[in-house]
């Protein structure tokens, strides 16, 4: 019952010191929300600038001082993309590549995943490890076989190119595998003296507990090549496979010294579909980010 | 290739693998055809990956090795050249400045990416409330939703030196205009700050993440024993978080080493070769230049530098990153 007891000039030196370092906390802190605000304006400013140029007339598109809220907004540039360029075909094409490759790599690196996870096979150990050394490797090193195989394969200037060889993947089998490990063997034992088949134990219980780590993993994927460049570029030749950040990349070409209001259009409409996708799945992007670093 | 994780409740513990349940029955034939069925079923589930990935980077790296003592224009036929590619490589100007000109980039990038993005996620980690740290996540996590490719569009533009806003708003200030990006120095600088102001928002995010799971009562442990705030960062906060840190490095670092988007888009390179990175010289020789061959082993170079730096990092973090 004894409380513990502080004399009393103990007890002022302790609050004196408190007060004070509270007051350089508080100083602290305001300086800290002046720089986050400054950082913040750096973020955002040229995304702003960049939808509100999109916004202003072609022949103004490049006048200083830049508007950053135009009062009277201009979509005509928005019409443009579609009316003049083939911005609309890009956008197909990016979405039938990005979709096909998610839809497959969540096919291919559940079941995958899996096997690692939870059956025994002769060699799985030294086939994962070799499975994750692939993921070190530069795409600059395949990328010149991958060339000649694609067009071996007849598939050159085709957005098969792009979508096949990107059905699978190392990091999301780790993904999955890591996720798998969390659960318990004893369901699917159950189930399979219930006399389900191997197959039924991983359709019916395992996968759909794992949807979850397929979300995080489909918004990876989805980022990773929404925005990629490097091998359409290399891979395709004609405008009408060319995908989005390639067909930007073209639009720039040829709209870029006069009206880049119109680039500018195309490139707030190539952004759309992950700022959609952000806003809801917020949580399953910081995750995406964070899965690879506490392995 | 993983860094052990820290104690953390949402990592997948790791559990034993599933044990048969006992050693007799393995003997029964039953038994054993029970365990190859379960080895047919495991090599079937990897089979769709596994081919993938047999047939789209493990061939090709080996395809690209073998390549690399050839030369070869997709016309003729490969010739045989023995290690002539690399020796070019050596004696090769351009090959060796783009190697200077990507550990330039590479380095700055990932030095300012983890260095900003800590300094910001430590400010966001004391802000109080929750909808304070949810704007400035997402402020910040805004342009890693673009593609590098847009980045580059727009950032050339405000880059531009007659009529891009950032020179209108540098005179404004007094200063005078900067040949960003047809001047050397300029077009270094500029490409440095697009591929840190697009990719800061993932090591912010990574660092956010690693500070929010410190344990509370060893943070209040030392506020209690008269640590101060930089006391408490250096001594508690940079240890814990060391590992997040060591993830950050050498993701960023095999990122940077690879950029391209940025100086094809942005300088093609230029002016000259003052961003003529590795990856571009890739490109232009087996893809303009059609020596597949000699790009080969420049690729090979790249790859080898890459695995070299990771080595290197991870001796390294032997003596810097704190593992609880």
């Amino acid at each position: 019952m004894t409380a513990p007891s502080f004399s009393p000039p103990a007890q002022r030196s302790r609050s004196a010191q408190f007060s004070r370092s509270a007051l350089t906390r508080r100083i602290g802190r305001a300086v800290g929300l002046v720089v986050l605000v400054l950082a913040a304006m750096v973020a955002f400013g040229p995304l702003l600038w960049t939808l509100t140029t999109s916004l202003r007339e072609p022949a103004e598109s490049f006048t200083n001082p830049p508007v950053w809220l135009p009062l009277e907004p201009d979509f005509s540039n928005y019409a443009k993309v579609f009316s003049e360029v083939s911005l609309g075909r890009f956008f197909l094409n990016s979405v039938i590549v990005t979709g096909l490759i998610v839809g497959a790599q969540i096919i291919t690196c559940t079941l995958s995943g899996y096997a690692f996870a939870m059956v025994r096979f002769p060699g799985r150990g030294a086939i994962f490890a070799l499975f994750l050394a692939t993921m070190m490797v530069p795409v600059q090193t395949t990328i010149i076989p991958v060339f000649v195989l694609i067009s071996r394969m007849g598939l050159s200037d085709s957005l098969a190119s792009l979508i096949l060889p990107a059905i699978g993947s190392a990091f999301g089998t780790f993904l999955m595998r890591q996720y798998f490990l969390q659960m318990p063997v004893e369901l699917g034992e159950a189930a399979r003296v219930d006399g389900a088949s191997r197959f039924q134990v991983f359709r019916l219980i395992y996968a759909p507990m794992a949807t979850p780590a397929m979300a995080t993993l489909a918004i990876l994927a989805f980022t990773g090549f929404w925005a990629e460049f490097y091998r359409p570029l290399i891979f395709l030749q004609s405008q009408e496979n060319f995908t989005l950040p390639l067909g930007l990349v073209t639009l720039q070409g040829t709209f870029g010294t006069g009206s880049i209001s119109v680039v500018l259009a195309g490139v707030i409409l190539s952004m759309i579909p992950s700022v959609i996708l952000f806003v809801i799945a917020q949580r399953r992007f910081v995750e995406g980010i964070t899965a690879g670093s506490f392995r | 290739m993983s860094a052990p994780a820290p104690a953390r409740g949402k990592t997948p513990a790791r559990r034993p693998v599933p044990t048969r349940p006992d050693d007799t029955v393995r003997r029964t034939p039953a038994a054993r055809r029970s365990r190859r069925a379960e080895a047919a079923f495991g090599f079937g589930m990897i089979g769709l990956a596994g081919a993938a990935i047999l047939l789209f980077t493990i061939g090709p790296i080996l395809a690209s090795f073998g390549l690399s003592f050839f030369a070869w224009d997709v016309i003729t036929p490969p010739r045989f050249v023995g290690l002539d590619n690399y020796a070019a490589i050596g004696s090769d100007q351009r090959v060796v400045h783009s190697f200077g000109v990507t550990a330039v980039l590479a380095f700055s990038i990932v030095a300012l990416q983890v260095a900003i993005g800590l300094f910001l996620a430590l400010l966001v980690d004391q802000r109080r409330r929750a909808s304070t740290k949810a704007i400035f996540r997402t402020v910040f996590y805004l342009p890693l939703l673009a593609s590098t490719a847009a980045v580059s569009i727009f950032m050339t533009y405000m880059f531009n030196e007659r009529f891009g806003v950032v020179n209108y708003y540098l005179t404004l200030l007094g200063g005078s205009g900067v040949p960003w990006l047809t001047s050397d120095a300029g077009a270094v600088v500029t490409i440095v700050f697009v591929a840190v102001w697009q990719s800061v928002g993932f090591t912010f995010v990574l660092f956010v993440a690693a500070l929010a799971g410190l344990p509370r009562d060893v943070m209040e442990a030392a506020e209690i024993d008269g640590a101060g705030p930089v006391r408490s960062l250096l001594r508690i906060k940079l240890p814990l978080i060391s590992p997040t840190v060591f993830f950050a490095c050498v993701i960023g670092l095999i990122n940077a080493m690879q950029l391209f988007d940025q100086a094809f888009i942005m300088t093609k390179g230029g002016p000259g070769t003052a961003t003529t990175t590795i990856t571009m010289v890739i490109y232009q020789t087996a893809f303009q230049n059609l020596q597949f061959g000699y790009g080969s082993a420049i690729s090979m170079v790249l790859f080898a530098a890459l695995i070299a730096l990771t080595g290197l990092q991870f001796t390294l973090s032997r003596r810097l990153v704190f593992y609880s």
